[in-house]
């Protein structure tokens, strides 16, 4: 790890003017990404500022606006209680269940909402400071597109990247339709929806989002919606528990009777960035709430998928997700 | 590296850009302890030098070797943090390198290495200590972050001689082999009886809509919520009876194969003779 | 009434629930500093350059070491080291030289006052190599790779192509090819050292061993001591399965740089180096070809394995179980081993048998399938009642009453032989079972066994506890043999200052160590006894050894327990604050792991019982039963049942034994279903760095595992009757794990791990 300062921040202004003063500073919340990435050299920031005792951790219904009846997130509290406030695991159960498929306890007591947002990606070659890599290094390559890229994206990677967004919570987040509230070192605040906030790697794979250095994510904000007693998160990983996603799958239903008014599905471990399923849900819309039809769905999205020398197995395994969030969904998104 | 150069003259390009209010500025910035000194001392020169030497009085410093060398040091090369946190209930004050876990400040400077490093990564939960009551990784935790944060580590569970019913559990149901995991485990499982007391779902929790009060955890649930604490020596199973045993209340019966209903009384100090056994009997 | 056997909980628990077992990195000395290893990025050639211009800049470098500077050690020879009594892994004396065998070499050694200070600034040092083009694909190695002749002294070849006639000629056979991945141990410790140098020729190592004599031997030989002046000190090890001990990077390191700075040194190396520099076990592709009768008796067993090595001798003998299973009259064990520019592989929890068990378990249940027999019935009816190529008889052997009590107690009778047939909701429940087996070493041991006048006893001998049990057992054993309660006897292990014993591997430790401890024990008994019936004060004066017996630190007349003798007493009248005794026990087959000689009283032996491998061969055996649940949509696996018999001898603790079984079935577990290391053939990088990437098995992936022991002592292993259990309770698990696949699914999946993308 390489030297840094250590600063903490008071407000989320002098938070964020600590950054503009100093583009090579970073901010530290929960810690369990950056961390792990500086002791690997990978990420080498001069100066670390910690903004965990800024009081943006609140979580509470949005009572004016466009999202009003929403439910605010506030982006420093901790996955946690995000999972476990009787707001979200009433209203968005989806997201609870998302949450908590991510990590382990331990984890899920540090890592912050906002910090989730912005983990990057668990790639071995990203990771590894002896590979290329054009996210790490631009310009270095691609060590995983002809290298071992198992659980590598199948969607939207370019030349350059192959990468995998890690996160299950943002997979929930973009079924979501999640508004990303962000806050700049002048103060001003500005409003991403949650499936333009990440990025798909193009020519620049060492930009993961669309934050401007010195961005500040305050709040995550959920807006409305029907789908609390139909919705479902599926993770398929190699063991039963604290690994990444193989695939995994946020789906959400509103239904008419047999009908299926409105649906969100989204996938993880698929693709640079969480992965809604557009093509699937606008098959779905107006059809019947079947698993014919959801295994028609699924094939629909996966047509455009591309998969990697080891990563074929995805596209099945995708489909077959999809069709099984689904059907749990629509069965009342419990384990059962 | 060295490094030092470009950052040097980034900082006094920040130096420029700060007005003659700079102490609320700094106030405002959050900047406390010795990275204020730090700064200070390296934008305004020695009156306010003589302020961070001030700083510094009182603490407890690094080795002293080290503080020797780190006297010559720029910032980009070493930045200490003046720290005071509560460990197991004591008061602690000590200087930290801004790099350095909590785990590597419990093992390496407080005497205090129950906690494991196993991966130093978050992957394996060996380092798992209670941080203002939750249990949280102390490798991805920067000692400077724990400011005024109250800390209990597997040396803080037990009263004096009395296990915590966590401990005693995990020994009666031989819970370990090497033993390396062990105050990851146990810290782990004790904060997760609190947990369920206040009703926390988890990934196989069946319907995470339904609110519950104090939860009976299943042994699925023990083991989804302990994932976090890798045991290779595979001591799972035993894990789970201790946690079982000590979230239920009741106590975990054992089977053993060669042990009969006189069993406990092999155990018994000052047991009668037996005179039946064969006087060169080995064993 | 006896301890031995009975389920007492840990004498080290305490110590371990508490946090105050302390293990090598532990042991922080005054004035220390740490030393942080950089390694290559490259897995062939040599280093052209060092630049230490940036790293020895920063604050806190005291000084790198590189083979530019480094001290100089003898060169690695495995065979030399083996004769100094170390048993060495990988022929490498790191900061030697410039060349690069494997990526992630060891090749400098960044010194700094403090942790953060040496890890800083290893990232800062700069290497230039002459790179060359790596070898890390085995398949297209193979051909011009090399049959090793043996193995660990033992013929490695056998009956090359012998088997091919009668192959022809069997009316049902079967061929097929299993692989399994390359592996890592992972103990949960970081290998660790704490070296200081007492004088120049005077060195102490606190280290993370499996043996600290073995580590001593090998440490002295390099660094040119005498073995007397190397102390190491290693009462706790945090997990070995076989990578602790045997190698020496991070020892030697260490004491290179305590040299140079002249100050204690640590090194604890990181989890990514566990998977680069301690070993590993490496990837196999096995064929295996069965013949059979139509009365379902085996003819022909032909059992080929490819494997492969760097630096060593050593490969994966994955072939020894196919040398004691079953009864075909004729078998041919051949292997063939690529020379890789990957890490060294080493032994590792059950080497041979972990892959081994996996391809001959899963044909067997193929020819089983083939033949409509049940898999059960097709191994009792193959049954080896000798050893099949030494034609000796077993010392003890119960595979078949293995067989019968597993299938009992798993239920197998539910099981439907026909594949599909068994579901649950949406998961198919299929049930699978294999052979375990794992031979039975003893080696010479020296223990010394003490007792003061206050009653205490102390068991001295320089065994190792990696989560084994050591420290409980024997002081079962000890405490039995005295006539003491167990809570008084303290065990003290993983010191060279004790009397020898063999370093904790090839599941020895109990079969060698407590006849060491019986024999001191009896002896100090013998010691106490003469004192007491030559003595005129004694109630038992003039009574002859038959009258009397021995029990609550007394002894007294069989007749009339009422006529006794108190250790104390006996002591303390003839003026003796502490009596003591120590032995040293030889089996007939040799020192092996142990050290050669005997450095303690020679104890008395019935050759009948000191494993004689002359006259009988020396294996457990076990079987293992897997129930497993297969979401066929998604691909995974759950195993939900597990049921392991064995047949290891005596039972010392039935709680610590146990454990091992628990422990080793979920290394199997691991095995089956998620462990491999991958390597990218451009770089022969490995890509699991981690335990992010290398999955180990979570709580969840684990099952209840029911254990059931045979329990019937080895008349011929030891005057103890118990044989190891450290390794067995691993082998057959992934092939009863992947015969359970198969008949829930109907899928036969022969590439280990069964990760969910082999599934679809």
């Amino acid at each position: 790890m390489r030297p840094f300062k250590y600063s903490r921040a008071n407000t989320t202004t002098s938070a964020a003017q600590l950054l503009t003063t100093n583009m090579s500073a970073q901010f530290l919340a929960g810690g369990t990404n950056i961390l792990d990435l500086m002791k690997e050299d990978v990420a080498r920031p001069d100066q670390l500022v910690d903004i965990t005792r800024l009081n943006l951790s609140q979580i509470k219904t949005i009572s004016d606006g466009a999202n009003r009846g929403g439910v605010s997130i506030g982006s420093l509290g901790k996955n946690t209680d995000a999972a476990n406030h009787p707001l979200v695991r009433q209203n968005y159960p989806l997201l609870t269940r998302a949450i908590l498929a991510g990590a382990s306890a331990q984890i899920r007591n540090m890592a912050t909402n906002g910090g989730n947002l912005n983990q990057r990606t668990r790639c071995s070659y990203f990771y590894d400071t002896a590979m290329p890599c054009n996210k790490r290094e631009p310009g270095t390559g691609c060590g995983a597109l002809e290298g071992i890229n198992r659980n590598h994206a199948i969607f939207g990677w370019s030349e350059s990247c192959v990468a995998t967004h890690p996160s299950d919570m943002c997979v929930a987040l973009v079924a979501l339709d999640a508004i990303v509230r962000v806050q700049g070192a002048d103060g001003q605040t500005r409003a991403i929806p949650f499936a333009e906030y990440h990025r798909l790697p193009g020519d620049a794979p060492q930009r993961d989002n669309t934050l401007a250095h010195g961005e500040l994510i305050t709040s995550i904000e959920l807006p409305k919606n029907n789908f609390a007693d139909k919705s479902y998160y599926l993770k398929v990983r190699d063991r039963a528990s604290y690994a990444f996603a193989l695939v995994s799958v946020a789906a959400a239903l509103e239904t008419d009777g047999s009908q299926v008014k409105q649906a969100r599905i989204a996938l993880g471990g698929v693709a640079h960035k969480p992965w809604r399923a557009f093509e699937a849900e606008k098959f779905l819309i107006g059809k019947t709430a079947t698993e014919a039809n959801f295994k028609l769905a699924a094939e629909a999205e996966m047509r455009g998928a591309r998969p990697l020398e080891h990563n074929t197995f995805k596209v099945e395994l995708g489909k077959r997700a999809i069709v099984r969030a689904l059907t749990q969904a629509l069965n009342g998104g419990t384990n059962a | 590296m060295n490094k030092n150069t470009p950052e040097l003259s980034e900082e006094q390009s920040v130096e420029e850009r700060i007005a003659a209010d700079e102490e609320r500025l700094l106030d405002e910035l959050g900047l406390v302890g010795d990275s204020r000194r730090q700064f200070l001392g390296q934008v305004s020169g020695t009156a306010l030098g003589v302020l961070a030497v001030q700083l510094l009085t009182g603490q407890n410093a690094l080795a002293a070797s080290t503080a020797e060398v780190q006297g010559a040091t720029t910032a980009t090369e070493f930045s200490p943090v003046a720290l005071k946190l509560k460990i197991n209930g004591v008061e602690r004050t000590l200087s930290v390198d801004s790099r350095m876990t909590l785990l590597d400040a419990l093992r390496e400077r407080l005497e205090l290495t129950g906690s494991k490093k196993g991966c130093d990564h978050g992957q394996c939960g060996a380092c798992t200590v209670i941080v203002d009551g939750r249990r949280v990784l102390s490798c991805l935790t920067l000692a400077a972050t724990c400011e005024g944060r109250s800390v209990t580590t597997i040396e803080g569970l037990a009263k004096g001689d009395d296990l915590h019913a966590m401990q005693a559990a995990f020994i009666k149901h031989d819970g370990f082999q090497c033993g390396y995991c062990t105050p990851g485990q146990i810290c782990s499982a004790v904060a997760l009886l609190n947990e369920a007391k206040n009703g926390e779902a988890s990934y196989v929790t069946a319907d995470v809509r339904q609110k519950s009060g104090s939860l009976q955890l299943s042994d699925e649930e023990i083991r989804e919520r302990m994932s976090g604490n890798i045991c290779r020596c595979g001591a799972y199973p035993n894990i789970v009876a201790a946690i079982r045993e000590v979230h239920s209340g009741k106590t975990q019966a054992q089977v053993w194969q060669f042990a009969g209903d006189d069993d406990q009384a092999i155990f018994a100090v000052n047991e009668q003779l037996h005179t039946e056994e064969k006087p060169d009997a080995t064993i | 009434m006896a301890v031995t056997g009975k389920p007492i909980d840990r004498k080290d628990g305490r110590l371990k629930v508490t946090g105050a077992a302390k293990y090598a990195a532990e042991f922080n000395q005054a004035n220390m500093a740490y030393a942080f290893p950089v390694r290559t990025t490259i897995a062939k050639g040599t280093i052209t350059a060092f630049d230490t211009r940036a790293a020895s800049s920063v604050a806190g470098v005291l000084n790198i070491l590189t083979h530019e500077n480094a001290p100089r050690l003898k060169a690695a020879d495995s065979q030399a080291t083996m004769k100094s009594g170390g048993l060495l892994a990988e022929e490498l004396a790191p900061l030697q030289d410039n060349k690069v065998h494997y990526f992630g070499q060891i090749v400098a050694l960044v010194i700094a006052e403090t942790y953060e200070q040496a890890r800083g600034a290893a990232a800062l040092l700069k290497i230039n190599y002459a790179e060359q083009k790596p070898a890390s694909d085995m398949k297209s190695e193979l051909p011009k790779g090399y049959k090793p002749e043996s193995f660990l002294g033992e013929e490695a070849q056998i009956n090359t192509g012998k088997a091919a006639p009668l192959l022809a000629a069997a009316p049902i056979k079967l061929e097929q090819t299993y692989t399994t991945s390359t592996e890592n141990h992972h103990p949960m410790e970081p290998h660790a050292t704490v070296a200081m140098w007492e004088a120049t020729d005077k060195l102490t190592l606190y280290d993370a061993t499996q043996g600290v004599l073995s580590t001593r031997a090998l440490a002295a030989y390099f660094l040119d001591l005498k073995p007397e002046n190397v102390r190491v000190i290693s009462p706790f090890v945090g997990g070995g399965f076989g990578c602790k001990g045997t190698f020496l990077q991070p020892i030697l390191l260490a004491a290179m740089a305590s040299q140079r700075v002249k100050r204690p040194i640590k090194i604890a190396i990181t989890r990514q180096m566990m998977v680069t520099n301690v070993g590993r076990r490496s990837q196999t592709s096995q064929k295996i070809a069965l013949g059979a009768g139509s009365d379902g008796k085996l003819s022909v067993i032909r059992h080929h394995s490819d494997s492969y090595t760097n630096l060593t001798h050593f490969f994966e003998p994955s072939g020894k179980q196919t040398g004691v299973l079953y009864a075909a009259p004729l078998r041919e064990i051949t292997y063939q081993v690529a020379r890789l520019n990957i890490g060294t592989p080493t032994f590792m929890r059950a080497p041979g048998e972990a892959p081994g068990c996996f391809a001959l378990e899963s044909a067997m249940d193929e020819m089983a399938f083939e033949m409509k027999l049940d898999p059960v019935e097709f191994r009792v009816l193959n049954h080896a009642t000798v050893d099949p190529l030494k034609k000796h008889p077993f010392s003890s052997d119960h595979l078949v009453e293995c067989y019968r009590t597993g299938a009992q107690k798993f239920g197998w009778s539910n099981r439907k032989m026909q594949p599909r047939a068994s579901r649950n909701g949406k998961y198919l429940v299929g049930y699978g079972m294999a052979t375990a087996t794992y031979p039975a070493g003893r080696s010479s041991a020296s223990a010394r066994v003490q007792m003061s006048i206050n009653g205490d006893v102390k068991v001295m001998t320089a065994a190792a506890d990696i989560g084994t049990g050591t420290y409980t057992v024997l002081a079962q054993t000890a405490a039995d043999a005295l006539g003491v309660s167990v809570e008084k006897i303290t065990v003290q292990i993983g010191d060279t200052l004790l009397p020898p014993a063999p370093l904790a591997g090839g599941s020895q430790t109990t079969a060698s160590v407590h006849p060491a401890v019986l024999a001191a024990s009896e002896m100090l008994r013998a010691s106490l006894m003469k004192l007491a019936t030559m003595d005129a004060k004694s109630e038992l004066n003039g009574r002859r050894a038959e009258e009397v017996a021995f029990a609550d630190a007394k002894f007294f007349v069989r007749s009339d327990a009422s006529i006794s003798d108190s250790y104390t007493d006996i002591m303390r009248r003839n003026s003796k604050t502490m009596m003591e005794a120590c032995a040293t026990t030889m089996p007939a087959s040799g020192s092996g792991l142990g050290a050669p000689g005997a450095p303690c009283s020679p104890a008395p032996t019935n050759q009948e019982e000191n494993s004689d491998d002359k006259k009988y061969s020396f294996h457990s055996f076990g079987a293992q039963f897997a129930e497993v649940w297969v979401d066929e949509d998604l691909g995974t696996i759950r195993v939900k049942h597990f049921t392991s018999v064995q047949d290891v001898g005596r039972i010392m603790n039935e709680k610590t034994a146990r454990s091992q079984i628990i422990g080793g079935v979920i290394f199997g577990l691991g095995a089956a279903l998620m462990e491999a290391t991958e390597y990218d053939h451009r770089w022969a990088n490995p890509v699991t760095r981690t335990l992010a990437d290398y999955h180990v098995p979570v709580n969840l992936d684990v099952p209840e595992i029911d254990v059931h022991f045979i329990g019937k002592h080895d008349p011929h292993i030891s005057p103890i009757g118990a044989r190891g259990i450290g390794e067995i309770g691993i082998t057959g698990v992934s092939a009863a794990v992947a015969n359970a696949v198969f008949n829930a699914t109907g899928k036969r999946i022969r590439d280990l791990p069964l990760t969910p993308d082999k599934l679809i």
